[in-house]
């Protein structure tokens, strides 16, 4: 029993709550919710400390013993992404202090924003596949706010198709509960993993399985992401970062959970289907990122073609393989906020979101070119940045496991990323400058804060990829051994 | 009796799947929300109606009933109603600004 795992997710919520009181005071509100997800942060590097130490940490909520009650666990894998969403919150709350405007400001942006790092946390560190359900819908219901919030034509037309599919995915998530809950009798996951394996993955189990990945699919923008371009394309710049950074995260968290916990019998089935899927989605994500000549679908594509490359990881599945993309989904998400809190900054200071339109931004922000260059270069994977290990291991596991064609697509996209962004790069900093001081609609200065914290981590965490590597193959040693996450949840304390 | 309300999750399942389809907005509202009505009924149902006395010890009957499941359908109604509320209201900004529901329309999606 550990109470620390709790705070991750309370810390937060409550921050949020407290900053509601404040709605005529802009100020008061930032300095709650700041010291709430500090908070936060502090608390999640205490619990990696914990795990670290003493291995899985659980928490029996309300002192019911699982599987009775509800169970918060908190593995390496859960430990390490819950740490990195908070320092990725952070950084986009300290982006949205200077670019959300007075008005969302008054509308409750922050605390909403602390409600979806709320679920985001919740998802990473719950137990129970039920409890699960409920904190995708805490997350989402707080991403339909965010998103929405504003009401202009365009924004309220995609905000409404993204909540009808996020109601629909959230119907087949009851669904696929029901039936598991019917076949196994249990919510509990570690309890689920324990009985699929004593009664074996039957025919009708793969079958829930694929309705999992269906379900998952759809929130981490795996094969069905028509969604995503327009809904993310349409939100604030603040917003669609943390949007970038976290929501389709934890579908793949979900994905890389279930599927290494419980539905690890049939690879055959479930994980050569994850690789296909994960192909085709690098494929499609790599066309519309070089197909794109507007600054925010370019960016939205990205976030697609790297969940397909994670999902091809999970579906080999080899411990190397398992190690390198749960180093690649924390870096994903320090890179893909990065690149999108200064992506928005480029628009907001050149007032166009057409590439065309934009030229010789170096020379008014030298520093934010810089930055994005490494942002740009750690996505496309250039050493010593981050991105780079993460894709070795991939690769090679990719090859190992025979996976030559999906591994030669892995490569290509990455190329065809890097020419989609270089080409943001290119346009936007190099040639004359047209906005002198005084001229541009935005200083950019609110960006130079969030994104430098993000670009340093990156580079910590491609330096000390030895240091956090040996994190990481803690937290694959429970995804290839089950039954070392059964027995810390299910074994009383 | 199970089997009854089986065939009723899936009518409701047909019939809002064909709502969503529409391209009028408000039906498309309706049919994810019997979506969800569907999936509840189909919760209820494989997991056994009443099978026994209701689950409390004072009851001291030899079996009892598996309270999970209504306290699943219980939380996932309470969240779809929320979210029916909001999506609903979302909706009716939407035709105020674009002054039309349906979602097909060249002026709704024009950008």
């Amino acid at each position: 029993m550990n109470n620390w795992i709790v705070l991750p997710i309370i810390l937060p919520l409550l921050a949020g709550m407290v900053a509601v009181f404040f709605r005529q005071y802009p100020m008061a509100q930032r300095a709650v919710v700041l010291a709430g997800l500090l908070a936060a942060v502090a608390a999640s590097l205490v619990l990696l400390d914990q795990v670290s130490n003493d291995g899985v940490q659980v928490l029996h909520v309300g002192g019911w013993q699982a599987p009775f009650g509800i169970t918060l666990a908190a593995d390496m894998m859960s430990a390490l992404l819950v740490l990195t969403a908070c320092i990725v919150g952070l950084a986009c709350l300290l982006y949205a202090f200077g670019s959300i405007g007075k008005e969302r400001e008054r509308h409750y942006v922050y605390p909403i924003m602390m409600v979806l790092i709320c679920g985001v946390n919740g998802s990473f560190l719950t137990g129970d596949l039920f409890n699960l359900f409920v904190f995708f819908e805490v997350m989402l219901i707080s991403s339909y706010v965010l998103i929405s919030m504003g009401g202009e034509k365009v924004q309220l037309r995609e905000s409404i198709k993204y909540v009808l599919i996020n109601m629909l995915s959230s119907t087949l998530f009851v669904m696929a509960i029901a039936y598991m809950y019917s076949i196994v009798g249990t919510l509990n996951m570690a309890h689920i993993s324990e009985r699929v394996a004593e009664a074996g993955q039957t025919g009708l189990m793969t079958t829930v399985s694929l309705l999992f990945l269906v379900v998952f699919g759809i929130k981490a923008a795996l094969l069905l992401f028509i969604w995503l371009p327009d809904s993310y394309s349409n939100a604030p710049f603040a917003v669609s970062a943390l949007f970038a950074a976290l929501l389709t995260k934890v579908g793949i968290y979900s994905i890389l959970r279930v599927f290494t916990l419980i539905f690890y019998h049939e690879p055959q089935v479930t994980h050569t289907l994850m690789i296909w899927m994960g192909a085709l989605t690098m494929i499609l994500g790599a066309m519309g990122a070089v197909s794109h000549w507007g600054i925010r679908k370019i960016l939205a594509y990205n976030i697609i073609v790297s969940v397909g490359f994670v999902i091809f990881a999970v579906g080999i599945s080899s411990e190397q393989a398992l190690s390198g993309a749960l180093y690649y989904l924390i870096h994903d998400m320090l890179a893909k906020a990065l690149i999108f809190i200064l992506g928005g900054t480029i628009i907001s200071m050149a007032g166009t979101d057409r590439l065309l339109d934009i030229k010789g931004l170096i020379r008014y922000r030298p520093a934010l070119g810089w930055l994005f260059l490494l942002g740009v270069l750690a996505v496309a994977g250039i050493p010593p940045l981050s991105g780079f290990v993460g894709k070795v291991m991939i690769l090679q596991a990719g090859v190992e496991h025979g996976s030559y064609a999906v591994s030669v697509i892995g490569l290509l996209t990455s190329l065809l990323v890097l020419y989609s962004l270089m080409k943001v790069f290119i346009q936007s900093f190099w040639g004359e400058t047209f906005i002198g001081e005084g001229e541009a609609l935005s200083t950019g200065r609110e960006a130079l804060l969030p994104a430098t914290i993000l670009a340093i981590l990156l580079i910590g965490l491609g330096l000390g990829a030895q240091w956090v590597l040996e994190l990481i193959g803690n937290a694959t040693d429970i995804m290839v051994q089950p039954a070392l996450y059964i027995d810390a949840v299910l074994v009383a304390d | 009796m199970e089997t009854f309300v089986t065939i009723i999750a899936g009518i409701l399942f047909a019939i809002g799947t064909y709502l969503l389809l529409e391209s009028n907005l408000l039906r498309r509202i309706i049919g994810a929300s019997l979506l969800t009505h569907a999936s509840h009924l189909l919760l209820m149902s494989i997991n056994g109606l009443k099978q026994g006395a209701a689950p409390l010890l004072s009851e001291e009957a030899a079996q009892y009933t598996d309270p999970v499941p209504q306290a699943l359908i219980l939380t996932s109604i309470v969240i779809n109603f929320a979210l029916t509320a909001f999506i609903l209201v979302l909706g009716y900004r939407s035709y105020v600004e674009s002054g039309t529901l349906d979602m097909k329309l060249k002026g709704y999606d024009h950008e």
